[in-house]
Parts: C-alpha cells; structure tokens; sequence
C-alpha cells in the first residue's frame, strides 16, 4: 500500500480514504453501531423505569390497564417482528454470500413485516382514540373531545364511543381486582403506553426508511462479500427495535 | 511494502515538514465557504465548533456579569426579580450546554483526536459534521426558547415549578434535547475513532493521556446523555398532556425527576471535567520535559471517574426527601470519587518533580488548573457529608464550589489548551506577554469572585437569590469586582488572539518542544494531517527516547520571538 496521499485512490471504491483496509471501516462501523445501540437501550431505559415506579405504586391501575389491551393483537405483532428479525439475519447471510437477488427479496420481507407490524399498532391505536382511552389529560375524551361535541348525530357518537369506553373499563375492572369504579392512575398507565409503544413505533417507522435505503443500494449491486457493512449494521438496529419489543409486550400487555 | 519501508525508501523525497504551500495547510487548502460548510475534515469541523463555543462563552459571560452586577447592591441595582430570574437562568443553561459540554471534546477533541491517533479522520466524518449541524439546530431552539420566551427556571429544570412555568420552557428542554444528541453522536464517533484508528505503533499504553480523558468522557456522554433525552421529553409529556408523573397532585413524585435529572447530570458534571483533566496532562508533560509519573494509573483514574459518576447522583438530593439508609450510600460513594481525582493531582504534582519546568501561559493555566480544581474538589467532600451539607446546600458555597471546578478546572483547561495547540491550529504564534496579563486577570479575579462566595455561603447566603442581608453586603462587592476582572481578562485575551489571527508571526511545527504526537506534523497541518502516514515508535511522552531533532522547537537559537 503506499503510504503517501496521492490523490488517486487506493483499494475498492468503497473503502473511505481515512481507513487503510476494508477490515478497518467494518470493524469501526460495526463498534460505532453498538456503542449507538447502548445509547438507544439507556433512552428507553429511562421510560422502563418510570414504568417500574408507577406500577410499584398504582398497581391496581397498571392491572386494569394490561387488560384493556388485547393480548391478541400484542402477540401477534410479537410474531410479526420475531419473523422479521430473522428475515433481517439472513439478508445479512445472502449479502455475505453474495446472493443479490436474496437479498433483495429477504429485506423486502422484512419491510413488509415492518409495515405489518405498524398497521396492527394502527388498528389497536384508532380503537383506542376513538373510545378516547387515551394519555392523561385526554383520557375518556373520544376523538380527542373533552367536551360533548354540538349536533345531535355527534354527541350521539360521542356518547356512544364513551358509553363503550364505560364498560370497557368495567369489564377489565372485574377481571382484575373486582372493584368497583375507574382506578384514577389508568390516565397514566396509557400515557406510559401511548409514550413507550409511540417511541418504539417511530423506531419501527425509522428503520422502514433504512431498510428501504439498504434495499435500494443492493439493488444498485453496491454489496457483495467483501463489502457488507450496511447491510450488517441495518439489521444490528433493526434486531434493537424487535428487543424492545420483546421487553414492551409483556409489561404493557401480559403482566396482570 | 509496509508503510515503514515506504517512509524508508521515500526517506529525502517526502520531508515531513516540507513546505507544501497551500495544498499542505487544512485552512487554505480548499477555498470558498462550501468547503467549510460542507466540509469532512474533523480539523475544520472542529474550527467551526471551537468559534460556535466561544461565542456561547461570550453570552453566557455577559450573562454572568449582568448577574453580578445586579447582586453588586442589596436591592435593585439594574433590573427587576423576575429579569434577574431570566438571566440567571440563560447563563446557568448557555454555559452548561451550550458552552462546557461541547467546549474541549468537540472542539479541541475533534480538532486533535485524529492528529494525535496518527490518522486522517475520524471514524465517522459524515457522522461528525451533522453533529455539528444538530449542534447548530438545537442552538437555534435555546435561542428562540431566550428571545420569545420567559424561561426562568434555573438551568435544572425542576419540577413542580417547571412543569407550571411559561410553556417557552418546552422550546428551551426541546433545545437541550436536540444538544444531547450532538453529544451522543460526537461520543459515538470518538469511541469508534480510539478503538480502530490508530495509528500502527500506537498501543494502549502509548495513547496519549489526553485521549484518554476524551475517551472516558465519549463514554460518559453515550451512556448519560440519552437519560436526560427521555427526561426533558417526559418533563414535556407533563407539560402538555398532564401525564402526572412528577406532579404529585395526579399521583406523582417532583423528586422522581431530579432523579432523573441527575443520572444524566452528575456524569454529565465529568464529561464537563474529565477533558479539562484530559488537556492538563498534555501540559504538564509538555512544560516539564518528562512523562507523566503512573501514566496507566491517571488513565485509569478517568476510566473510574468515568464509571463512579454513575453511582453518586443522589448527593444532589440529599435535602430532597431520601430514605437516610440511601444518603449513606450515595454520601459514601461521592467520598469514592476523591480517590481517582486524588491520583491524578499526585501524579501531576509527581511529574513537576525533577522536571524542567517551563512557565510558558499554558503552563500557568495548568498550574492554575492545579490549585483550583484542588480547592474546587476537597470543598466538594465538604458537600459529600451528610451533615454539613445540611447547612451549605443551596447555598452560595455550593456555587462556588462548582464554579471552582467547572471554571478553575474546566475552562481553565480550555483555555490552557487553546494557548497551547494555538499555534498548530493556526500556524500563528501570540504575544506571550498579554498572554500573562489576561492569565494574571483572570486568575486572580477568578480567586476574588469565587473564594467570597464559599465565605457567604458558610455563612448562610442562599443561591439564585435576588437581594440579601444588608451583612452580606461586602463579600457580595468583592465578588462582583472580581467578575469583572476576569471579564477584563477574557476580554485582552480576546483580542491577543485575534491579533494573532491576523499578524500573528508564523508558528513552527513545534513550538514548545513537546514529544506530543500532534507536534510532529506541520503548523498549521496538512489536510491529511501528516504528509506521509506516520508509524510511532515510541510514546507521546518518551522524552529520553526522543531525537533532538524532534525536541527542536522550530526556533533557530539566535531567534526568539517577540515577548517569548
């Protein structure tokens, strides 16, 4: 190698002017992902804790919450991203391999998962504003609207959709502590959901845009076995955001 | 072939000090302003933030002398409470996040991480530019939170009172947020950069001390930083929506957020100090010809302040409503701290030992740095016992305890640095003599400002307040004219620098002699940093190894230069 800086390049094309091998850009590249991942797991650790301080002190809220949530749609969604993962590991293996067209297909996959995963969050999302269970100072406020809307077919709706919140909350009430009213902290249990799962969510939206990005450049034939690096780091991120999954699903949705 | 038989073979062909003109020099080498805006190159980059910090120094400066000028008379002196409210505030805010933090690692450590790895760039150059952007952008939130708004609650942001306050407050924490993420970017560019790109030759014993008081801090910054994100962004949630996790009325806790608060802001308080211990090293060893006495010990010694800032948050809140059980524990562990920052003054003072002392300016700040940060920690083990700090907390003892640390340590790091690597930055040389002046201004008029307020608060002057007791009076006058001492200090030393900007005459390659690696390059350096890519056979601090050759300080012997 020479040791002069020329201003011709030396190695692959792809290999920035600042690193001597392509061993060096991976391994830098590779170790700036996880030190960024440590920096994602503390942000949401502040929020896990917060959680854990709310449920030690309101946990007759935190129960009556976790059964208004449906399991159903949780789990599947944990399906969803588990699968993805995978689907994102072997996107890695193909590009190590050099299989392009496999690639391509396994990360398209991977996408579509991804979009799965948000379209069930949208449905389990617009039930919820539309019975107006929402964060603090919105909770019981269908739609949004605190105060009974004017027109006669609106405030219907309106009555209707909290009527239906109404027995909701009672329902999830017997089936967890058999008391009688709304535990008052439930407003905070679904700001800590709305805020936990919304952050993760925009996680889910951000990797989309990345995924997308690797895709393109793989469609442009930019990886190969040597070079592999984006692909690698993408679905380090991505596995991040299924983890926090994995800790979210049961802590909002199964622990009574 | 390796790189060291090229340099071998090219030996008399490529000379490393070789005048290359213009294309050898970063700052001329490309020209027009889309090659600074748009530019990779950490030198650059680093330039950028060193001129953003000190414009946030001079804000946040004028806020402090309007501080002292209003409290320089019990009373009304120049403006109202709810004024002084607001400028207390900015000052304390500005100069945390806008000023300390980002001050050395972004702007001295941008600038000399590479240079001093033997590299050409930092891992992550696209990276280090848009946190150079974020920087900018969150910049821009602080200063419309300070010119639409009203934010006045101190730069810790406490709940109740901030969660009630003028909603300019969410513009203000959406600011540090965006700030945080500067940080964390810059921190995960650095630890990328110390782990694969050094130079061959450099091994983890020859790392040069200052990289690793970066180092520590990156890690700080990447570990710490997302906590206080999540913070402000609940602090907001409660603001907007009534979330009731700190409002005790819907069932939450207002000491929960200073918990919060201080996971992120007590480490936060050593990615503030840890560089400017990091840039003493670099000194000291310079200005005394000799290696740093225990060098893995005061490397290591970052490492544990680094890992101890985690554990000692709690001694913030040691009035704020703990169990006592827990004040043992944090008081105990804040005592742990002493042990590093102890070792490290041992092996300083160690290092003067025998050593062929120069006292250049920069060396006069790390002396200086010396005895105040010395002052600045063992009042801090005051603060540490559980007893007396019942009396001394929230008071001014307090402030003055930090201001000898932050600014008796950390600035004076700062601006020990910026003397120093001046020249290799530059390529200019300043007026060593007005470089004593502003140092003798600004450390005696540091001393005056500060050592009254460990007086007042001893004797029970609470902080942030408005007026006081007509007793007070005098101490309260002392420290405003010793403001303005240090202000006339920064001021010549301003304009010294300036100056040389302009006129200044030309820097050697290495001015003070030093066996640093980033003296081994030209002034100002080529924009890969070294002509030819440098194999380091021996350590940053290996005097007895050195050549004279590479001693020589760039002056011939019948040549000083002016006022040197």
């Amino acid at each position: 190698m020479s040791a002069t800086h020329d201003d011709h390049h030396h190695g692959p094309s792809w290999l920035a002017h600042h690193f001597f091998t392509p061993i060096q850009q991976f391994d830098a590249a590779k170790l700036g992902m996880w030190a960024f991942l440590a920096q994602e797991i503390l942000f949401f650790a502040g929020l896990f804790v917060a959680y854990g301080i709310y449920r030690t002190w309101y946990p007759e809220s935190f129960s009556v919450g976790s059964h208004m949530l449906d399991w159903r749609w949780g789990g599947l969604n944990t399906c969803v991203l588990l699968f993805s993962s995978l689907t994102a590991a072997l996107a890695v293996r193909s590009a190590q391999l050099g299989e392009k067209k496999k690639t391509s297909m396994l990360l398209l996959i991977t996408i579509a998962c991804a979009f799965g995963f948000m379209i069930i969050k949208y449905i389990e999302y617009s039930h919820k504003i539309h019975l107006g269970i929402l964060p603090a100072k919105f909770f019981l406020c269908p739609g949004f609207e605190c105060v009974p809307p004017e027109g006669a077919a609106a405030l219907e709706h309106w009555n209707q959709a909290k009527g239906e919140a109404m027995s909701e909350i009672a329902t999830a009430v017997g089936a967890s502590y058999q008391g009688e009213g709304i535990p008052f902290h439930l407003r905070s249990f679904f700001g800590i959901y709305f805020i936990m799962t919304g952050l993760h969510g925009l996680h889910v939206v951000i990797g989309i845009g990345i995924l997308f990005w690797i895709w393109r450049r793989n469609e442009r034939g930019e990886f190969g076995p040597e070079h592999f690096t984006a692909v690698d780091i993408a679905a380090l991120y991505w596995h991040l955001v299924d983890l926090i999954w994995i800790f979210l699903f049961p802590l909002l949705y199964l622990i009574d | 072939m390796t790189v060291a038989e090229a340099e071998v073979s090219h030996d008399g062909i490529h000379d490393p000090h070789a005048d290359l003109g213009d294309a050898g020099n970063y700052l001329k080498a490309t020209k027009g302003w889309k090659t600074w805006a748009f530019t990779l190159d950490h030198k650059r980059i680093g330039m950028m933030y060193l001129a953003s910090v000190i414009v946030a120094f001079l804000v946040g400066g004028i806020m402090a002398l309007l501080v002292r000028t209003e409290l320089a008379h019990a009373g009304e002196t120049i403006m109202e409470a709810d004024m002084y409210n607001q400028v207390f505030t900015l000052h304390g805010a500005i100069m945390v996040f806008l000023f300390i933090i980002p001050s050395i690692p972004a702007a001295l450590g941008n600038f000399f991480l590479p240079i001093m790895l033997g590299t050409k760039d930092v891992a992550f150059p696209r990276l280090n530019l848009g946190s150079f952007y974020i920087y900018v952008f969150g910049t821009a939130f602080t200063v419309i939170a300070i010119v639409a708004g009203h934010v006045d609650t101190g730069w810790t942001f406490y709940t109740p009172y901030s969660a009630r306050a003028d909603n300019s407050v969410i513009w203000m924490t959406m600011g540090v947020f965006i700030l945080g993420f500067s940080s964390i970017l810059t921190g995960v560019n650095f630890i990328a950069t110390v782990h694969k790109m050094r130079a061959p030759g450099i091994h983890w014993r020859r790392l040069p001390l200052f990289i690793w008081g970066i180092y520590a801090t990156a890690v700080i910054q990447v570990l710490a930083t997302p906590v206080l994100a999540i913070t402000l962004l609940l602090l907001t949630m409660e603001k907007t929506l009534s979330m009731g996790i700190f409002d005790p009325a819907l069932g939450g806790d207002p000491v929960l957020f200073q918990h919060f608060f201080w996971f992120y802001s007590h480490p936060a308080v050593y990615i503030m100090i840890l560089p400017g211990m990091a840039v003493v090293n670099e000194l000291i060893a310079t200005f005394s010809q000799r290696k740093i006495f225990g060098y893995m010990f005061v490397a290591m010694s970052s490492v544990a302040l680094a890992l101890l800032g985690f554990l000692v948050w709690g001694h913030h809140m040691f009035t704020s409503g703990m169990s006592e059980y827990s004040t043992m524990v944090f008081s105990a562990l804040t005592f742990l701290v002493a042990i590093p920052s102890g070792v490290k003054v041992f092996n300083w003072v160690a290092t003067l030992y025998e050593g062929s002392i120069s006292f250049a300016s920069p060396m006069k700040y790390a002396l200086g740095f010396l005895v105040l940060f010395t002052i600045g920690g063992l009042t801090g083990v005051f603060l540490g016992i559980l007893s007396i700090d019942i009396h001394l907390h929230d008071t001014y003892f307090v402030v003055a305890h930090f201001h000898y640390v932050m600014v008796g340590g950390t600035v004076f790091g700062f601006v020990g640095g910026l003397h120093y690597w001046w020249p290799k930055m530059t390529g200019k040389m300043y007026s060593e003599r007005v470089a004593n002046i502003a140092f003798w201004l600004v450390f005696v008029g540091f001393n005056v400002t500060f050592f009254s307020q460990f007086i007042l608060g001893s004797r029970g002057m609470p902080r942030r307040y408005y007026d006081y007791l007509d007793q007070f009076q005098p101490l309260h006058m002392a420290s405003s004219g010793g403001a303005y001492i240090i202000g006339i200090g920064f001021t010549i030393m301003g304009v010294m620098f300036v100056r040389s900007w302009f006129n200044g005459e030309k820097a050697p390659p290495n001015p003070w002699a030093s066996a640093g690696y980033e003296w081994m390059t030209t002034s100002p350096p080529h924009p890969h940093n070294f002509a030819i890519d440098p194999v380091m056979k021996r350590g940053p601090y290996d005097y007895h190894l050195c050549t004279e050759e590479e001693l020589w300080d760039g002056f011939p012997e019948d040549f000083v230069p002016s006022d040197r």
